[in-house]
């Protein structure tokens, strides 16, 4: 072993975890963004409705992240159409395939973690909205989603993790990311246990950040359980 | 005691005999993305020069190979910690590569060269190239000249094979890319790349190509005396012929 190399080459590895740390961070605002209606539509008793959430949560969490990463950076450039639409600049670029893949991807996830915990609040607390007279709106702004934020909690810090590993797939399409700039090194140095040993150590590092972030969130969302 | 005595003996002939018998079989690597030298044929079999090469040397050492595929940023830790034997896959001798591996006698010699879009203007000249995109293959030759000596002035991007990079030369995210003259050689007649073309002059003309194997292997030897047998009697030359018009040696 050649730890002298992990000291020469550790300020390129946190620049390819900034990378990683971006992907994940945005992706997953996104995902949330886009996974609340996704979840409401899901949970409509309205077949037209809930029909496409359910058929995209279908495909999103059915076939694996790398082919999708695929298909959106390799696929959707093979057509003339998008090569020469406003998108390009965007679909251009690794960077933002790999987020918009990752977010799509973990939207699917999210929408189901959320629609669980709205099933799992307890039938009292709904009645309760409704004896006060709350409309279906304020009851789902005021009462029901913050609650269900509460109860994802867990399972969603668990899908931040997740993709933050999901996230090394990034580095098939070119994308620096810890992973993509460890390779890069190793294909200098050949010196793969030491490299990969430093990546995997940061890759610790920021599930750990991201687990204190979780634990503080679920004090404030989850107070209510503190006293 | 005597039992006992005869089983250990037993079994000592038995390792010894499979010690025997390992010298005889080598497994070979080889990439599988890197057309002609070494691709998946319709039929799912690694074909191509290097794979050719390959049975050619082991049909003249009488030896039993199987060539398995590897992905090419793996391709040299894989073989230190003996997954395989030896690797033919158009793998450059350089310097950092002999500091890991040992190489044979090289068994053909490539240079490398830039290719871009017909009908568009790529200076190859450093100045020319400034902002530029341009792509190779991770951990090759091409891709490191990038890093090395271009990284300054163009966008570099680093794709895992070959085949990547030319899938991206299509969808217009390069602006040219570098590689190894000969495989782009047979891209650029192909229905894929029949819209791009050499630009410039090849460079770095002094790659010679070899065929790794760990350090100190008697593997070595066996290769050299191998490969000028089948230069010596035609076999090769019969193998260049059939996938290039010019001597590659």
């Amino acid at each position: 072993m050649d730890w002298s190399v992990i000291a020469e080459y550790y300020p390129r590895l946190l620049d390819g975890a900034w990378t990683t740390l971006q992907l994940v961070v945005l992706s997953g605002v996104i995902g949330v963004i886009l996974a609340v209606p996704m979840a409401l539509a899901r949970l409509s008793p309205n077949r037209w409705i809930n029909i496409f959430p359910y058929t995209y949560i279908f495909f999103f969490r059915g076939t694996p992240l790398l082919i999708q990463v695929f298909l959106i950076y390799y696929g959707l450039s093979q057509f003339e159409v998008i090569r020469e639409s406003i998108l390009w600049p965007f679909l251009r670029e690794p960077y933002w395939c790999a987020i918009i893949t990752l977010a799509l991807h973990t939207t699917a996830y999210i929408a189901e973690i959320l629609r669980g915990a709205i099933q799992a609040i307890p039938k009292g607390e709904v009645e309760a909205c409704r004896v006060m007279g709350m409309s279906k709106f304020t009851m789902y702004r005021r009462i029901l989603l913050p609650r269900a934020f509460g109860i994802m909690l867990p399972a969603y810090g668990n899908e931040v993790i997740l993709m933050l590993k999901g996230s090394a797939l990034a580095s098939t399409i070119t994308l620096l990311d810890l992973t993509g700039m460890a390779r890069t090194i190793i294909a200098r140095t050949y010196t793969p246990e030491e490299i990969y040993i430093a990546a995997g150590v940061m890759y610790l590092v920021i599930s750990w950040l991201f687990m204190i972030f979780f634990k503080m969130l679920d004090r404030v969302f989850n107070r209510h359980r503190l006293a | 005691m005597n039992k006992w005595l005869k089983a250990g003996a037993l079994a000592v002939a038995t390792l010894a005999s499979t010690a025997a018998m390992a010298g005889d079989k080598i497994r070979i690597a080889t990439e599988g993305a890197w057309a002609p030298f070494n691709y998946v044929n319709e039929k799912g079999q690694l074909a191509g020069f290097d794979v050719d090469i390959a049975n050619a040397l082991c049909a003249e050492m009488k030896a039993d190979c199987t060539v398995v595929a590897q992905d090419w940023d793996g391709m040299i830790p894989a073989l230190r910690v003996r997954k395989f034997d030896a690797i033919v896959a158009s793998m450059s001798i350089t310097e950092e590569r002999l500091k890991q591996v040992d190489f044979t006698d090289h068994y053909y010699s490539g240079g490398l060269r830039f290719m871009g879009a017909k009908g568009k203007v790529l200076d190859t000249s450093k100045m020319g190239l400034k902002g530029k995109v341009i792509g190779a293959q991770r951990s090759t030759v091409g891709g490191q000249y990038l890093e090395d000596k271009l990284s300054d002035v163009v966008k570099v991007k680093l794709y895992d094979t070959q085949e990547a990079v030319y899938l991206d030369l299509i969808a217009g995210r390069l602006d040219g890319a570098i590689s190894d003259e000969l495989p782009t050689y047979d891209w650029l007649k192909s229905d894929q790349g029949k819209n791009f073309e050499y630009k410039g002059e090849p460079f770095a003309k002094n790659d010679k190509i070899g065929i790794a194997i760990r350090k100190n292997d008697a593997l070595k030897q066996k290769f050299n005396k191998a490969l000028q047998a089948i230069i010596d009697n035609g076999t090769y030359e019969k193998i260049n012929a059939k996938y290039f018009p010019f001597p590659i040696y």
